[in-house]
């Protein structure tokens, strides 16, 4: 076993130092064939190998940066392979000129990461070869945070701009050792995140002694950037934090980034007037085309959606929010956006379009959005973009509840379980139908009970003719 | 092989190795055995030792010849001092009961001396007390929570834990439990051997006497043949940084963890400032590194440096500031922080100031030799450490050595390690009973535990490549990593390298640096090598269980590419490098 090891593992510094070497002989040999015409050297920096099944490599850093001199036997640049961490080191002098793939990418084997330019004169010829031979390097799956776009430096505008009610007091708390913000104290991990997050320090406020800026803090001003720049959204950027998987009695433990962005959500919601309407509609219709069509993949998530969002297009009231709390905001598409309880946390992934999008395809995207979701990737546009909320707590056999409406959107339809029911009938027969109950809460500056009912009755009617779902 | 592995333990493994592992006995039990069942301990080792020496005849003669010319004036000198009119209390006196003190009693008494050790404070020094064991403590519950906490590693283990939390007073108790446990230790297995414990602080009133009391009874002279001084060393506060105990604290105050700060500034970058580190970000602390040079953790080699700080610093909740002096340290008082100036350590001019909750000073450590009485021996101390050739005899301000005179550990500054100064004190009791000894610091190895740990032995890189510049040989280097390591995958800790620095043309091992899982416990298969001169052509072909992480070794040294074929049954004379 031991000797198979070995086999597939050799990188003593001898074989690190050859193989870019080698490798950037064969650029240079095909350059020296042109010597007459070109005294130029671009030589290309390529992904080495750095064991015998090394196939492809991940750049997790370069050391240097664009226009950075290089000598002999410096580190370059940090490459994974499927083995090790190594730093590989170039074997001329110049200057780095171009990187083709960016850390976090992955490169073949052989194939060119970089260029290295001879003189500064050739930088520019060399980056211009890089642009033009295009290096397609696929990126890694873990180097696009979900965060990413959330946090750009727009909507870390936004969060100077709001500053949440609760650290607002401590403003007046400035540092006493940051001349009057000349000065940024912020503790190690703060500075971390901020970088990560992309928050700027210097318009965060600190919570912590005398003032200092601490991780809550940074977290909080990224929160509030996600929340404001989607109005639905109930998640953060941070992926980092995660609630653990057990809960200690008698412990207090701080909300994780999503959970205080949730809090400050359900917070907000107080300040809009919301009413309830409830509605009990008979499923039997609909149970049986879903027991038709579940071998298709159709989920009943995904025709509850398509029935609202059909009911939707005939009322567009119900759609609408009140932003400005002095006009209606007519949406013009209508998108679905479904509250999933998550590890920790709850987020609402968005059925775009639910209305034109047909049963089978909507049903599709809802598993990818589901596992997308779980797996913490979601982008900004997938769960912020909803225009009305389903919320369904059937599953678990409950059979009415309200809903909290979230800021920014119109309407929260709360889903309860469907059950078999003894009913009477017009014609005074007594049957069993199966029946559940859904609940609207929605916001009185736009919507009126009139509205509410209406559309209610619409979607009944959906549902228990829902021949239109499949079409 | 066997046969040759045998051999190579006659040479100088009598000397060192042996005796060590009575050392290592005599420590680890909890309950010291009774005199007698010592002297049979004794009795066996004499006879293993007499048995190698019988091996040892296939050697070329030579050594032989040599041992046997510097027995004989030690032995005449013995008489010599047998007839002399005035006849001392003691064969060796040595002051300064810390693991270096304990290491050079224990087998001074092996070797039949009659010995004091004189102890002004506790027993154990720095490093039981205030050092290596305690600190072992915290960082064993650091490694823990990190486990613990790292949501991640646990999954991918298919385990569930729940939120871990610790107990801070529950933590310190451990610390110091363990100090006195191993100091009890210490304590039971010099008394149980004979060694006399003089309590007091010891100075030297001229050759062969010392005066040791303490204030209220000052004045017990002992006489000795020859001392040794082994007084160790203390933190090393640099100037205009005010100490408090509370919120500017130095090893000794955090090793009793009395708190755990929200944000700690470590000035110093070294292997106690990164041990503190580790401990510290595991308990929840964010740290600030302060470190005078351009880079972090100097004196590591280069490249495992860089990996270090990819590892141990740049995930955790560590940021560091380099290139700079700490200039002035002001404790928090009146609701202020504690405040740390810094200034650039190049230009001198200011460059920030930072504000935190505490600072622990990690600038290295200062020899604690005020107070000896060295001039009453004409003795100048440099820097405070005690000048010593290399078989540790203590100079005299011209450069000659003094008579009966040693001085090892801390105190000599030639390597501050706990377990240098018990060699250097087993190599200086090897010489007074009539053996010469010069200890190869080179195969000396050191080891800094985070999570994972560092060890390494011999040179580093560059210090290799000048070597062999100015020496006109080639070097090479290997690497092997723990990712292509079963048992480090199946710990699910394939994160670390191993990197070997050699010699192509013979084969000499010149220097191994490990990080990675338990790179303290690797280190000695190369640091035994080193000492015991075996080159890689022979050590490549000793076989490994599988798997075990020592496997990275073995593959470092398979994957060296030496030109020297393997030197068979016969192993190459130790080199002393």
């Amino acid at each position: 076993m031991a000797l198979f090891l070995q086999t597939t593992f050799l990188t003593s510094s001898s074989s690190l130092r050859q193989k870019p070497r080698l490798s950037s002989w064969a650029s240079h040999i095909s350059s020296s064939r042109a010597r007459t015409r070109v005294h130029a050297k671009i030589r290309e920096i390529f992904m080495p190998a750095l064991s015998s099944t090394m196939t492809e490599g991940k750049i997790v850093s370069w050391v240097k940066s664009e226009g950075d001199k290089l000598s002999k036997g410096e580190s370059v640049v940090v490459v994974e392979s499927d083995k090790a961490d190594m730093d590989v080191e170039t074997f001329y002098d110049g200057y780095l000129a171009a990187i083709m793939v960016e850390e976090g990418g992955v490169a073949a084997v052989g194939s060119a990461i970089a260029l290295l330019a001879e003189s500064q004169e050739e930088i520019e010829e060399a980056k211009s070869k890089a642009a033009s031979s295009s290096p397609t390097p696929s990126p890694a799956p873990a180097s696009a945070p979900v965060s990413e776009s959330t946090t750009g430096s727009d909507s870390v505008e936004k969060a100077v701009v709001v500053v949440p009610p609760s650290t607002s007091a401590m403003a007046s708390a400035v540092h006493p050792a940051s001349e009057g913000g000349k000065r940024v104290v912020a503790s190690p991990y703060a500075k971390k995140l901020a970088k990560e997050l992309e928050v700027e320090l210097g318009r965060v406020i600190g919570s912590g002694p005398n003032g200092r800026i601490v991780a809550k803090d940074v977290e909080a001003a990224a929160a509030v950037a996600t929340e404001l720049g989607s109005p639905a959204a109930k998640v953060s950027a941070a992926p980092a934090v995660q609630a653990p998987p057990g809960i200690e009695l008698g412990s207090v433990v701080p909300f994780t980034t999503m959970q205080g962005a949730v809090s400050r959500n359900m917070l907000e919601s107080l300040s809009v007037p919301t009413f309830r309407v409830g509605y009990t509609i008979t499923t039997d219709a609909l149970d049986a085309l879903y027991k038709k069509i579940k071998s298709k993949g159709v989920t009943m998530t995904a025709l509850l959606a398509k029935a609202t969002a059909l009911a939707l297009v005939k009322h567009p009231a119900i759609n609408s929010s009140c932003r400005d709390g002095n006009s209606f905001t007519y949406n013009s598409s209508i998108n679905i956006a479904v509250a999933v309880a998550i590890d920790g946390g709850l987020i609402t992934p968005v059925l775009q379009d639910a209305d034109k999008v047909d049963i089978y395809s909507l049903s599709r995207k809802w598993k990818e959005l589901v596992d997308k979701a779980r797996a913490k990737q979601l982008q900004p546009q997938e769960y912020n973009t909803g225009t009305f909320t389903l919320s369904n707590l059937g599953m678990f056999g409950v059979d009415r509840f309200d809903a909290i409406l979230p800021p920014g959107t119109g309407a929260i339809m709360a889903v309860g379980a469907s059950q078999p029911t003894v009913v009477a009938t017009k014609d005074g027969r007594i049957g069993m139908k199966s029946q559940m109950q859904v609940n609207v809460t929605a916001d009185h500056r736009v919507i009126y009970g009139a509205d509410l009912a209406a559309f209610l009755q619409t979607l009944a009617k959906i549902i228990e003719d829902p021949k239109d779902l499949t079409f | 092989m066997q046969y040759s592995a045998t051999l190579s333990l006659s040479q100088s493994a009598a000397a060192s190795t042996i005796p060590k592992s009575n050392y290592t006995v005599n420590h680890s039990l909890p309950f010291s055995p009774s005199k007698p069942i010592n002297l049979r301990f004794c009795g066996l080792r004499r006879e293993a030792f007499l048995g190698f020496s019988s091996l040892s005849r296939s050697q070329p003669p030579q050594s032989k010849i040599r041992s046997d010319k510097i027995n004989c004036p030690i032995s005449a000198s013995l008489s010599d001092n047998g007839s002399a009119p005035k006849s001392f209390d003691y064969d060796l006196v040595i002051i300064g009961a810390g693991v270096g003190g304990h290491g050079a009693a224990l087998h001074a008494v092996e070797k039949g001396l009659k010995t004091a050790i004189i102890e002004g404070d506790v027993i154990g020094g720095t490093c039981v007390n205030r050092g290596c064991v305690p600190s072992k403590a915290l960082l064993a519950v650091s490694g823990r929570m990190r486990d613990l906490q790292n949501e991640h590693h646990m999954k991918a283990l298919g385990l569930q834990v729940a939120a871990a939390g610790y107990d801070r007073q529950g933590v310190a108790d451990h610390a110091n439990n363990l100090a006195t446990k191993i100091r009890n230790n210490l304590t039971n297995s010099m008394k149980a051997l004979g060694v006399d414990i003089l309590t007091g602080v010891g100075s030297i009133l001229g050759p062969h006497k010392v005066q040791y009391g303490k204030l209220d009874s000052p004045g017990n002279i002992v006489t000795a043949k020859d001392i040794i001084i082994a007084t160790g060393s203390v933190p090393f506060v640099p100037k205009g940084i005010e100490v408090d105990g509370k919120t500017v604290i130095t090893s000794d105050h955090a090793l009793k963890l009395e708190s755990v700060p929200d944000w700690i500034a470590i000035v110093g970058s070294g292997y106690i400032g990164l041990e503190f580190s580790d401990v510290y970000t595991a308990l929840g602390s964010e740290v600030t590194f302060i470190e005078a040079l351009d880079q972090l953790m100097p004196g590591f080699d280069p490249e495992i440096g860089k990996l270090a700080q990819r590892v141990l610093i740049n995930p955790r909740k560590i940021d560091y500031h380099t290139g700079v002096f700490a200039t002035k340290i002001t404790p928090a008082k009146n609701g202020k922080p504690v405040t740390i100036e810094l200034i650039d350590a190049k230009t001198k001019e200011p460059k920030d100031t930072l504000e935190v909750d505490a600072a622990l000073i990690a600038t290295g450590r200062a020899p604690f030799t005020d107070g000896l009485g060295l001039d009453s021996v004409h003795v100048e101390r440099k820097r405070g450490f005690v000048p010593v050739d290399e078989r540790m005899r203590v100079l005299d301000f011209k450069g000659d050595p003094v008579p009966h005179l040693y001085c090892i550990g801390d105190a000599n500054g030639k390597m501050m390690l706990a377990h240098a100064a018990s060699a250097q004190g087993i190599s200086v009791v090897e010489q007074l009973t009539g053996r010469d000894h010069v200890l190869n610091h080179l195969s000396i190895p050191a080891a800094c535990f985070t999570h994972p740990e560092i060890s390494m032995v011999g040179l580093t890189e560059p210090q290799a490549r000048e070597k062999a510049e100015k020496e006109g040989f080639e070097v090479s280097v290997a690497k092997t990593s723990f990712k292509a390591n079963t048992k480090a995958l199946a710990e699910n800790e394939g994160e670390g390298i191993a990197k070997l620095i050699y010699r192509p043309d013979n084969g000499e091992i010149l220097g191994v640096h490990i990080f990675g899982l338990h790179a303290a416990d690797l280190i000695h298969e190369a640091s035994n090598a080193i000492a015991l001169g075996t080159r890689i052509q022979d050590i490549k072909l000793a076989v490994h269980a599988h798997p075990t992480l020592s496997e990275v070794i073995d593959e470092l040294f398979k994957s060296a590419k030496v030109k020297a074929h393997a030197s068979g049954p016969i192993v190459n004379e130790p080199v002393a490098v």
